[in-house]
């Protein structure tokens, strides 16, 4: 049971003052009309603590869209790889983007080892956040088994009425925990008013569509040949918006930033996106995914399929935020709807 | 932020010399290179090493060399992008960054004792000739060794001290053939897969090793099926972009698998059916 702690709401303010003190902090905050974004806050009054998923996930703090891997200087024959990273505390993470952040987690633990994810991932302490409520229809995280929390934090918060109910999961939660008096443990009835908040979500967030989340594997592994890319791929504009916003697209470029001297200058790793035409074109021209179709048919194959054999796991959270991204309105619900009814059709 | 030296980086390269450099086709480089601080490269015929330039980029380039040549490896660069450019400019005494080796190679253990039919197409020579090189520097241990070379003129050949030795020796058999040439060539002219029917090849006993353009695997190994060589005695080597040489970047994937990481040398057999590999 002491696992289980409460901060009482009126504590709330003072709870993110010691927290933003202690060292720098981030949470969702509201940009515009169904817009939020993960940025650094320094008081509660800034937080937003309903919101839905954020436009970019928060694995820009686990793998920035720039970052430094070497810094060299000619003249003086030096190579050093390098990290620049800072103590940092994320807030308020949703349950599926939890589960993004257990897969980048996944990928960057395999050999030889990225020193860059896995040197900065220590330094970030990860306070998840309960959602009470559905956020829209582009999200799919009841299909995919990440309504509830499964994992990833190191605090979860639950919201219920007037309290937190703050599960500790980590050493370093537990010592994060110590350093604010205002928190109590959690009574029985706290424990009872948790349970029933999970009950009572068991009728709202319910799979968004009608297959088995073991299912989805084998339709995607019959799926090669599927018209369903055609029809994505005519649409799609390779804007690569999908693949910018996804908790778990984490490919990337590499290349050299030079200082304006010649001399000195660093290796520099960027996003990059499997739905761009350059993406998979050699320098000799040739293109192993010239087409739109093939490109979409690669994304979802890689959340679907290929992770699945990979690590025993979808690459999908259930987020939404390529659907709610996409210019072309490509839908990963339809896309999977769409698979159900032809799939079996061809049987 | 604050920043950290990391002990150990996978992008770290090693500073490579360049002993001496060359041209030896149209557009084609020869490097001959050592790691600085006596290191060596312990590497399998068929691996890969990422090149980088400082401020330039980093590229993909096969090692041309035979690992039973200690003390050096060597790697023929065609101008195509912005590395190889960069390659071009490079000269003896000038240094070059290495990353690697990378990747799976060809499978030496398996292929000792069989017979050997070498099939490369164009530039597929050039990461081919470390086996071949590895064979013949060990040819007791290995069966009949043929090779079967094409490319588009004979203007476009490679190593061409080394393929009058190939077809000296009575321990190999060499045959080549080119696209198109003019009236004074004395050798074959046609594709590839021509040369083909007419190995005289045991196929229980033979393994087949391709590398080529994209275009060629299909109807190379067509070929080859037709003689009866198993798909599990088919290797190929293939090509993709390539950016981390190490699993992670995404650029080379192939369906399921990362050519930098599983390849880029592949048994036929496991890639067959694997839809965006040929």
């Amino acid at each position: 049971m002491e696992q289980y702690v409460v901060l009482n709401k009126n504590d709330f303010d003072d709870f993110i003052d010691i927290l933003a003190k202690l060292q720098k902090l981030v949470a969702p905050v509201k940009r515009g009309e169904k817009n939020y974004a993960f940025d650094e806050v320094t008081s509660s009054s800034e937080i937003a603590l309903k919101y839905i998923p954020t436009i970019l996930p928060p694995k820009k703090y686990f793998l920035p869209q720039n970052e430094t891997l070497v810094e060299y200087n000619k003249k003086q024959n030096k190579r050093e790889g390098t990290l620049y990273s800072e103590p940092l505390t994320i807030f308020g993470v949703h349950t599926c983007d939890l589960a993004g952040i257990q897969c980048l987690n996944i990928v960057f633990s395999d050999r030889p080892m990225d020193a860059n994810y896995n040197l900065r991932k220590k330094k970030i302490l990860v306070i998840g956040l309960e959602c009470n409520e559905y956020c829209d229809e582009y999200a799919s995280c009841a299909l995919m088994h990440n309504q509830y929390p499964n994992g990833g934090y190191d605090l979860f918060f639950t919201e219920l009425e007037n309290k937190f109910i703050i599960h500790v999961n980590t050493l370093s939660g537990e010592e994060l925990i110590k350093k604010m008096g205002m928190i109590k443990p959690a009574s029985e009835e706290d424990m009872k008013g948790l349970e029933q908040l999970r009950i009572k979500k068991r009728k709202i967030f319910k799979p968004e569509i009608d297959i088995s989340y073991s299912n989805l594997h084998p339709l995607f592994e019959k799926s090669f040949n599927n018209d369903v890319w055609n029809d994505i791929g005519n649409r799609c504009l390779s804007c690569t918006n999908c693949t910018n916003v996804c908790p778990t697209c984490y490919c990337y470029d590499m290349g050299y930033d030079t200082d304006l001297d010649m001399n000195s200058g660093s290796l520099i790793r960027k996003w990059d996106s499997c739905q761009s035409r350059p993406f998979a074109t050699v320098a000799g021209g040739e293109s192993f995914r010239p087409e739109r179709a093939a490109r979409q048919r690669h994304r979802y194959m890689r959340k679907f399929n290929y992770a699945f054999d990979k690590y025993n796991r979808y690459f999908c959270t259930g987020c939404g935020r390529c659907s709610r991204t996409c210019m072309a309105k490509i839908n990963l619900k339809e896309t999977i709807n769409t698979l159900i009814k032809t799939v079996k059709a061809e049987k | 932020m604050e920043r950290a030296v990391l002990l150990k980086s996978p992008y770290l390269t090693y500073e490579g010399k360049i002993l001496s450099a060359k041209m030896i086709g149209k557009e084609e480089k020869y490097f001959k290179i050592v790691l600085k601080g006596g290191r060596l490269l312990d590497f399998e015929p068929g691996q890969f090493l990422m090149v980088a330039i400082p401020g330039v980029g980093e590229a993909p380039v096969s090692i041309s060399s035979s690992p039973s040549q200690v003390g050096y490896f060597e790697l023929v660069v065609r101008k195509v992008g912005t590395l190889t450019s960069a390659m071009h400019k490079l000269e003896e005494g000038d240094q070059v960054g290495i990353r690697g080796p990378m990747g799976v190679g060809f499978p030496i253990q398996i292929l000792e004792g069989s017979d050997l039919l070498f099939v490369a197409g164009g530039l597929g020579i050039i990461p081919l000739r470390s086996l071949i090189n590895y064979a013949i520097d060990n040819r007791r241990d290995f069966g009949k060794v043929s090779i079967l070379l094409g490319c588009k003129t004979p203007e476009n050949l490679l190593f061409n001290d080394e393929l009058d030795t190939w077809g000296k020796r009575l321990d190999v058999n060499f045959s080549c053939i080119v696209d198109r040439a003019a009236p004074d060539w004395k050798g074959n002219v046609g594709l590839i897969t021509s040369l083909i029917p007419g190995v005289n090849l045991d196929s229980e006993r033979t393994f087949a090793i391709v590398v080529g353009p994209p275009i060629m695997y299909k109807f190379v190994i067509a070929e080859l099926l037709k003689k009866k060589i198993p798909e599990s005695q088919i290797y190929v080597s293939l090509e993709r972009h390539m950016k981390c040489g190490i699993g992670y970047c995404g650029h080379c994937q192939m369906g399921g698998i990362y050519c930098c990481k599983n390849g880029p040398v592949f048994q036929y057999s496991k890639i067959k059916n694997n839809i965006e590999a040929f």
